[in-house]
């Protein structure tokens, strides 16, 4: 029983992270209808910010985490601005080359600088170990991840449902003529939601270094799991998309600990079976775009 | 309004060899006698042409987009070297038909889930059964050999005449048979009424479905074929390399795939056969100049290649080849433009 309760709660952390990675993969691609494969490697820019100000200047380990955050977004800003933005209107097919292509070189330009091998940030003390409640072991690492993208996740649902910024959004994404005619500027919404989603990927690179393993081909790695919280959560809510990656999470912990062998073979049969019996996802709207 | 018949006199006359076509073949088989201690490659160079092909038929003609071709191309790989590995079959040509209709086999019963559903959701469901099946190859290590591959394959003669050599010119002239052979088929499929309807699938499933084109079952057909023409290449892969690992279904392999296509031109037969020539001596290029991260050589060229346009460059290229081309058949040869791309 207990078992069940330590992979219940590894796996929240788990798909909490996963939500803070994917969740600005959701709007340029569910939202914007942007398919960026791209995603990932703004996670890991963020992940290695984030070990170098740690291990090599010695900064703590919570200021990295906002600056990680800030870089990331400025990277997403200049990217959009430069790259991105030509190629909105272009197909999936352009748009699939061009992320690979940034995938590649990001992959390839990290090898370079930082080597090839996985990189630890150093954790505060009081990050490390874990405590037993009813018995049943709580990493303090873990508990936090919950915490941050717990709050997250409630600030993001207040920002997109109350404020002005959000309602633009929410117009931009729902008909962008009619939202220029309302004289709201869409591109400069766009960008800033794609650069505030690096931004996240970026925090969300840093977090989890500790628990998915940084190194260069990370955006390779992951892109797949980003891709299916977002394909499988739809992209009509913000709500979508994480219960997705809560399901991912727990279903990919406990599809490790009970079916060790099987590997990612849970985690991809239940995507394709999720994607053949409702292809624009669990809680996706019916009209595809 | 066109009429019935000058619709297939048309036809006829585009499906007409061409001389650059001629031209062409010439210069390919000339290859195989000019450079004789170049053949590694050569045989690599055609193998990737002939996946290219394969996904140039999905892609280019009937606008399926897949990230993960190389599922077809690994379970070709594997059933060749199975088959040979356990003796099973042992005249590699009939090997690689029976590791060709593996593959098909497996594309036939995929392709009901990737008719469903739009773009995104085919690149998710192709992506997912590579992974899936690279996930599988892994578990059933016993039967794959894991990350080690299958080792100690041995192949027989070709036709019980030709053993592979050494230096690999044996391998080379059977692979460049099997893709001419293939390449044949290919044209005649694309040039004939069935080749035309999948174009206007691919430039309007709608308007397809409207004029009484059965969308869906066309669209099956074609990823078969093509899941086909991928397991050939795969099984041409392991017996020329008489091996057989875990990456034949890797992410990269897929995504190479594309850059191929794209750099050659998708949408007519010769884009993949050009684009793997380019890329593989783009990779012995990069390779020599930076061993370890020609990768971010192949992206750069990618964004590149997207950001300036693909039907922009491949005007570029067609330039000059169209000029000698006209100089000395007059006007009405022109070597052929590939069709612009949906978006």
């Amino acid at each position: 029983m207990t078992t069940l309760f330590t992979i219940l709660f590894d796996g929240v952390a788990y798909g909490m992270l996963l939500f803070v990675l994917a969740c600005g993969l959701a709007v340029t691609l569910g939202l914007m209808n942007f398919v960026n494969l791209a995603h990932g490697a703004f996670a890991m820019a963020g992940g290695y910010i984030c070990a170098v100000l740690v291990n090599n200047s010695g900064w703590p380990f919570f200021a990295a985490l906002p600056l990680a955050f800030v870089v990331s977004a400025a990277i997403g800003v200049v990217l959009e601005r430069a790259l991105y933005r030509h190629l909105y209107a272009r197909s999936h097919l352009d748009q699939v080359l061009f992320s690979i292509g940034l995938v590649f070189m990001s992959v390839a330009a990290v090898d370079y600088i930082m080597g090839s091998s996985r990189v630890f940030i150093k954790l505060p003390a009081a990050l490390e170990g874990q405590f037993d409640v009813f018995g049943v072991g709580i990493g303090r690492y873990r508990l936090m991840i919950i915490v941050i993208c717990g709050l997250l996740t409630v600030a993001l649902q207040l920002i997109l449902a109350r404020t002005r910024f959000g309602s633009r959004l929410r117009a931009a994404v729902d008909d962008p003529r009619a939202a220029i005619g309302l004289g709201i500027n869409v591109p400069q919404v766009f960008a800033i939601t794609f650069a505030f989603g690096c931004g996240l990927a970026g925090l969300g690179g840093a977090l989890s270094a500790e628990i998915l393993g940084l190194d260069p081909y990370f955006p390779l790695k992951f892109m797949i799991y980003f891709l299916i919280v977002v394909t499988v959560g739809g992209s009509s809510s913000i709500t979508g998309p994480f219960l997705a990656s809560l399901l991912l999470g727990i279903g990919d912990v406990a599809g490790k600990y009970y079916v060790p062998k099987m590997g990612p073979f849970v985690i991809y049969t239940i995507m394709i079976v999720i994607l053949i019996w409702r292809p624009n996802g669990l809680f996706g709207r019916t009209a595809a775009r | 309004m066109t009429t019935l018949p000058d619709v297939s006199t048309d036809a006829i006359a585009s499906a007409r060899w061409r001389p650059g076509e001629i031209a062409f073949w010439i210069v390919v088989v000339a290859c195989g006698f000019l450079f004789p201690s170049r053949y590694l490659i050569m045989t690599d160079i055609v193998r990737l042409a002939l996946f290219a092909l394969s996904l140039d038929l999905i892609l280019g003609y009937a606008g399926i987009v897949s990230l993960g071709h190389a599922a077809f191309f690994g379970v070709g790989a594997y059933s060749a070297g199975l088959l040979a590995l356990h003796g099973i079959i042992n005249e590699p040509v009939v090997a690689l038909v029976v590791a060709g209709f593996a593959a098909m086999v497996l594309g036939f019963f995929t392709s009901f889930l990737v008719i469903r559903g739009v773009d995104l959701t085919r690149l998710m469901v192709t992506l997912g059964i590579a992974l899936l099946l690279e996930a599988l190859a892994e578990r059933f290590s016993n039967i794959t050999g894991g990350t080690d591959g299958l080792q100690g394959i041995e192949m027989q003669p070709i036709l019980g005449r030709f053993a592979f050599d050494i230096f690999g010119k044996t391998g080379f002239f059977y692979s460049l048979i099997v893709l001419f052979l293939l390449f044949l088929l290919a044209r005649r499929i694309v040039h004939s009424p069935f080749g035309l309807s999948l174009r206007a699938i691919r430039n309007n499933p709608l308007r397809a479905a409207a004029i009484g084109i059965p969308v869906n079952r066309r669209l099956i057909a074609i990823y078969t074929v093509s899941a086909f023409y991928a397991g050939v290449a795969g099984a041409l892969f392991t017996q020329t390399t008489a091996l057989a690992s875990l990456d034949v279904f890797s992410f990269e392999r897929s995504a190479d795939l594309m850059l191929m296509l794209v750099i050659g031109g998708t949408g007519y037969l010769y884009g993949g056969l050009i684009g793997a020539v380019v890329f593989k001596m783009l990779q012995e290029l990069f390779s020599t100049i930076t061993p370890q991260y020609w990768l971010f050589w192949i992206g750069l060229v990618l964004v590149v290649i997207v950001l300036i346009g693909r039907a922009r460059i491949h005007r570029w290229a067609l330039w000059l080849p169209n000029l000698v081309i006209r100089q000395f058949a007059g006007r009405r040869a022109v070597v052929v433009v590939p069709e612009s791309d949906p978006s």
